[in-house]
């Protein structure tokens, strides 16, 4: 039995609001609804599992430096994986994205599920574009000095320095991994809370509509 | 859309279900994509073609190099004259009466004169015409170095950027802090002291990437690998690699009118803030989409799902 002070612990509400929400059971379910039989659901585990690859390649890129891969074999291997993993990775996410789309997956109070998927396409969009400012060769060179006047040109460039090499890596390796990993786990787990989308046309027999 | 469909498509499913393993699913996807990603590193690898350094470009283009020293010394060049974030040069590309770089400020400044010529010049002990020459321009008001400078670079043009064809003229200590600085960034020591500044630790290569910009050596380095903004080189990638296809959205714009006018037009001189605007006001279209009429009935209207729930659709026969 709660007592009244309990009630009003924000431990004690994110608990009972984590335990209704996303039971564990709802978390790492070991059924779906019959609807989730197409290969358009592939696409977003392999999106994650692109991710997975890139996160771990990155990781190891990290600890070597960024110039690492200019001299070492074994660094140029590990740049190639990061590099052919993020090209799957938006590849996968876009298929997803146009997936979801054509099953209009927003429907049944699943907006947020659709808003943080596009934020999250947004973000890995900039986390990219950072990643291709470090590669610490031509094409970073040229990027950094083309994409300076876009960024100027609208006021932008005065906080976010493409040509800041310093900057570029702090945000690439940081702040931006950061921030995509937790609009990912948040839709993540919308997705697993509110259950996949079903049919456009699963509950026209309720509602006495023709198909 | 009723509030009755809503709350049943909200509600947890209580139709037919099928076993799902969505942990084996995701060890094996993880699995699958670091073989195909390590297949593909082994047959191809990655890009990474050579950075350019000031050696590189004094040697490959010394004329090029050496005109872009004396466009920074008369304040010519395109860094001395782009305005914010790097100076007041001028006003900047705008949004119709809004210059938004100019309302942020000179956050990041760049004086071409000193940081990329004069500056490096100090960091290194030069030869007796360069060491005078220094000696001379640092003695000078600006308005005669300006004067030197802008005589100098004038008549540079007119020769075509052959030093050897200038006529004889009041140019001051100018020629010989070109050729100086063409030296210096011969033997490989201007990368350095352009980065540093005079400082230790150092790791924005701003000022850099700004003087190698100035030059044409640069410019038609990316040319020939088709990098350009004009034929989708945003999205391009050095060789045979893909880039980074997903702004080709971003870079399309580029390659219509009136955002490929060039100066001739309005949008054309400022395209790089309009295109950057109508990609944020799209960017904000995604992620609301499932609030804008007419896009959000497409679904409905074309019935891709009926294809992607084709298994279902024919048991539940609907």
């Amino acid at each position: 039995m709660s007592t009244g002070i309990e009630k009003e612990m924000w431990t004690t509400k994110l608990r009972k609001g984590w335990q209704k929400n996303l039971p564990v059971e709802k978390l790492l379910p070991d059924t779906q609804p019959a609807y989730v039989a197409s290969w358009i659901y592939m696409f977003g585990v392999a999106t994650l599992a692109s991710l997975g690859v890139i996160i771990a390649s990155g990781l190891w890129l990290s600890f070597e430096g960024a110039s690492w891969y200019h001299f070492s074999s074994v660094g140029h291997f590990v740049n190639s994986i990061h590099f052919w993993a993020v090209q799957f990775f938006f590849i996968f996410m876009v298929v997803h994205l146009w997936g979801k789309f054509w099953m209009a997956a927003w429907r049944g109070k699943r907006m947020m599920t659709w808003v943080t998927g596009a934020l999250a396409f947004v973000g890995s969009i900039a986390t990219a574009f950072t990643g291709y400012l470090i590669q610490t060769n031509f094409d970073s060179q040229w990027i950094s000095y083309e994409a300076k006047d876009g960024f100027n040109s609208v006021g932008i460039g005065s906080k976010f320095t493409v040509t800041n090499f310093g900057q570029m890596i702090l945000l690439h390796v940081a702040f931006l991994p950061v921030i995509i990993g937790v609009i990912t786990l948040i839709h993540v787990l919308l997705v697993r809370s509110k259950g996949v989308v079903p049919p456009i046309d699963a509950f026209n027999k309720e509602l006495g509509e023709r198909k | 859309m009723s509030d009755r469909r809503t709350e049943l498509e909200a509600a947890p499913w209580g139709g037919r279900t099928r076993r799902y393993d969505l942990i084996k699913e995701g060890v094996v996807a993880v699995v699958i994509i670091a073989i195909l990603a390590a297949v593909l590193s082994t047959l191809f690898g990655s890009p990474d073609d050579k950075q350019i350094t000031f050696k590189d470009w004094a040697t490959a283009a010394p004329a090029d190099f050496y005109a872009t020293s004396v466009q920074e010394l008369a304040g010519t060049s395109g860094t001395a004259g782009y305005g914010a974030p790097y100076n007041t040069a001028s006003d900047g590309v705008n949004l119709g009466p809004l210059h938004l770089a100019k309302i942020m400020g000179v956050t990041h400044p760049v004086d071409t004169v000193n940081d990329f010529v004069i500056t490096p010049l100090t960091t290194v002990s030069n030869a007796a015409p360069v060491a005078d020459a220094l000696k001379l321009w640092q003695a000078s008001d600006a308005k005669q170095q300006s004067t030197w400078a802008t005589n100098y670079d004038t008549a540079l043009t007119k020769a075509n950027q052959d030093a050897s064809k200038v006529p004889t003229g009041d140019y001051g200590p100018v020629p010989e802090l070109a050729a100086g600085l063409l030296t210096m960034a011969q033997a490989g020591s201007l990368d350095g002291a352009l980065l540093s500044q005079g400082n230790y630790f150092q790791s924005d290569n701003t000022k850099q990437t700004l003087f190698l910009g100035d030059g044409s050596y640069f410019n038609d380095q990316s040319t020939a690998s088709n990098l350009q903004g004009d034929t989708w080189g945003m999205m391009n990638e050095t060789g045979r690699y893909p880039g980074q296809a997903w702004l080709w959205l971003y870079s399309f714009w580029y390659q219509i009118p009136p955002f490929n006018n060039g100066d001739s037009h309005p949008f054309g001189a400022n395209a790089d803030a309009w295109i950057m605007v109508i990609m944020g006001a799209l960017s904000l279209g995604l992620i609301i989409m499932p609030l804008i009429p007419g896009v959000r009935s497409l679904p409905y209207k074309i019935k891709i799902h009926r294809l992607i729930w084709k298994n279902y659709y024919q048991e539940e026969n609907l």
